[in-house]
């Protein structure tokens, strides 16, 4: 390290050039399909571009016209909240705490039994979105396995529906936030699994001899142990909740009546239906600018070494 | 541990509830694709069959689908590990005065969710005339696949010891001999690892060939097997579901064999352990 720090100086300078010969390649590929669609998205929020009709010939700056139209827009207000929902619901409650409560009580179980129910966990994160769209549209579909197993356990249970219900159309948020955790816990269980199984037994086991109980053990020592994975797995999973339009999409299409219809689907609706590419984009630097904000936290928070 | 018997239990019964809720929507594809008569709901088929699958390769739309997205991913997965153990490289080994804002960026970029750029990217592709090109779409998931693959490849780069290097380069080996005899072989599990996330990533991913892709020919299976369920979902039960297991097989081969590369532990793609 002294020798390294004596011809520091002129070493950082080759060091650059050399870094900088073998980053080339990335940086070119993430100039253009990153940075320069990024810029583009401030710029073209600030027009009047649109796929067809006359405003499609003349592209005009309109300031911020397409700004002020959304916060007269009901449906971005409603957008907004209905992500909100979705990720809150999908991912903090469902997914992360899902996944932790399946780590929680796969600790120091026989391996093979944990390998077991990680698969069929893992299963359902493996399935690519588009085929869990389907095999959830199915499975809550009117006459799918979910209705078919109430249906037959109605008639001994007064309490469960004794009548198909229209899943999709009657509780569609519901049914896509159920969708989504189902897709998306193992990557919390397997999380949590790492950082549960890096806790030494004796801790714990330490707690509970000197006679605390076993839930105080667990709120006073082993989620606080764990707390860096949970507000990392939390920031992550918020991250990749936001941006789900797939799975909304192949199950409810935003609908009905835009009860789904969250920011990436309205985005979607704006910019590709309705071929407003202006007031898409404007919407997508709102999706832009949350993912940033969380997206900086997650790095405040990782306390990575670089 | 110290934990009751009552809790185990307990844990147990209610892990083995979880699992089955958990495989029941798959096993109805898995049942349903075999079925001569498959219906909405799970049940026992009336009488097995390879028909569903035998119509679903038989198609030659398809199977030219999943020849668009084997190389589509195929390509884009290749270029994405040499670009990203390129790019790993330096940020492991040297010090350059940016590194530090180089790698945050990245880390950034990593969590952003890319749904929010596909709109702009659609634009850029109007304005570059890249619309309905194949290539630039791959070009495109390199990108988006990009922060990712460095992210890893520098911490499996940055777990190979330098030492190894170092005493190469005694030996008189040129830093590209160093790298390609003494560095490379070590990183396969990790180029591997890149590779597969980088492959399942985007054959699963619907959305962008979805926006920046128009003509029915050029269109890879996530969006053919998107096209079909609307057509045909809700009527052939059977081809849906003989379909989306042949499409789903590919990752989940590639995830069990990913699975053995990883054996340190599942820690954000090594990212908490620095």
């Amino acid at each position: 390290m002294a020798s390294y720090a004596a011809d520091k100086k002129h070493k950082r300078l080759s060091d650059n050039t050399k870094t900088s010969i073998f980053l080339s390649p990335a940086f070119v590929v993430l100039a253009i399909f990153f940075l320069v669609p990024m810029v583009l998205t401030i710029v073209i929020a600030f027009t009047n571009l649109a796929l067809t009709g006359s405003q499609a010939q003349q592209l005009q700056f309109v300031g911020f016209d397409n700004f002020v139209r959304m916060f007269n827009d009901n449906q971005l207000y409603s957008s907004i909240i209905l992500t909100l929902i979705f990720v809150f619901f999908s991912a903090i409650l469902g997914q992360c705490l899902m996944g932790f409560i399946i780590a929680f009580m796969m600790k120091g179980k026989n391996s093979t039994f944990r390998r077991i129910i990680g698969i069929a966990v893992i299963a359902a994160w493996v399935t690519p979105e588009v085929v869990v769209g389907f095999a959830w549209t199915i499975f809550l579909g009117d006459s799918g396995t979910v209705n078919n197993v109430l249906t037959f356990l109605g008639q001994y249970l007064p309490f469960l529906p004794q009548e198909p219900v229209a899943w999709l159309f009657q509780y569609p948020m519901v049914s896509v936030v159920v969708a989504n955790i189902w897709r998306g816990t193992a990557f919390s269980m397997m999380a949590f699994q790492t950082a549960l199984d890096d806790i030494p037994t004796e801790v714990e086991e330490a707690a509970i001899m000197d006679g605390a109980s076993r839930w105080k053990s667990v709120w006073n020592i082993t989620i606080p142990m764990v707390k860096g994975t949970i507000v990392t797995n939390l920031l992550l999973v918020t991250l990749q909740t936001l941006g789900v339009f797939t799975l909304i999409y192949t199950m409810t299409g935003g609908g009905p009546s835009g009860s789904t219809m969250t920011l990436p689907v309205y985005m979607y609706q704006q910019a590709f239906v309705s071929f407003q590419l202006g007031y898409g984009t404007a919407i997508s630097l709102v999706l832009l600018l949350i993912g940033a904000i969380f997206s900086l936290f997650y790095i405040k928070f990782l306390k990575v070494k670089i | 541990m110290n934990v009751s018997k009552t809790e185990k239990t307990i844990h147990h019964i209610v892990l083995v509830i979880v699992a089955l809720l958990f495989v029941l929507p798959l096993i109805w594809m898995l049942v349903a694709s075999v079925d001569t008569n498959a219906i909405q709901s799970l049940k026992i088929p009336d009488e097995l069959t390879m028909e569903n699958y035998l119509s679903i390769i038989q198609d030659p739309a398809i199977v030219r689908s999943f020849g668009i997205g084997l190389l589509l991913s195929g390509g884009q997965s290749i270029i994405v590990v040499i670009i990203a153990v390129l790019a790993a490289y330096p940020l492991s080994r040297y010090r350059a005065s940016y590194k530090k804002p180089f790698l945050y960026t990245i880390l950034f970029l990593t969590s952003l969710p890319i749904t929010a750029v596909i709109v702009p990217v659609f634009q850029l592709f109007l304005l570059l005339r890249f619309e309905d090109n194949l290539i630039a779409v791959m070009f495109f998931l390199i990108g988006s696949a990009l922060p990712y693959a460095i992210w890893m490849m520098k911490n499996f780069m940055d777990s190979v010891p330098i030492e190894l290097e170092e005493s190469a380069w005694v030996d008189g080996a040129s830093v590209a001999t160093g790298l390609r005899k003494v560095v490379a072989p070590l990183m396969v599990p990790g180029m591997f690892t890149v590779l597969i996330f980088t492959y399942t990533g985007s054959w699963g991913n619907f959305f962008v060939p979805f926006i920046l892709l128009s003509s029915q020919d050029k269109m890879p299976a996530s969006v053919t097997i998107f096209q079909f369920f609307g057509n045909y979902g809700l009527i052939q039960y059977g081809r849906l579901a003989a379909f989306s297991v042949l499409y789903t097989m590919p990752v989940v081969i590639l995830y069990y064999i990913a699975q053995r590369y990883m054996s340190a532990g599942f820690s954000f793609g090594g990212a908490t352990k620095g």
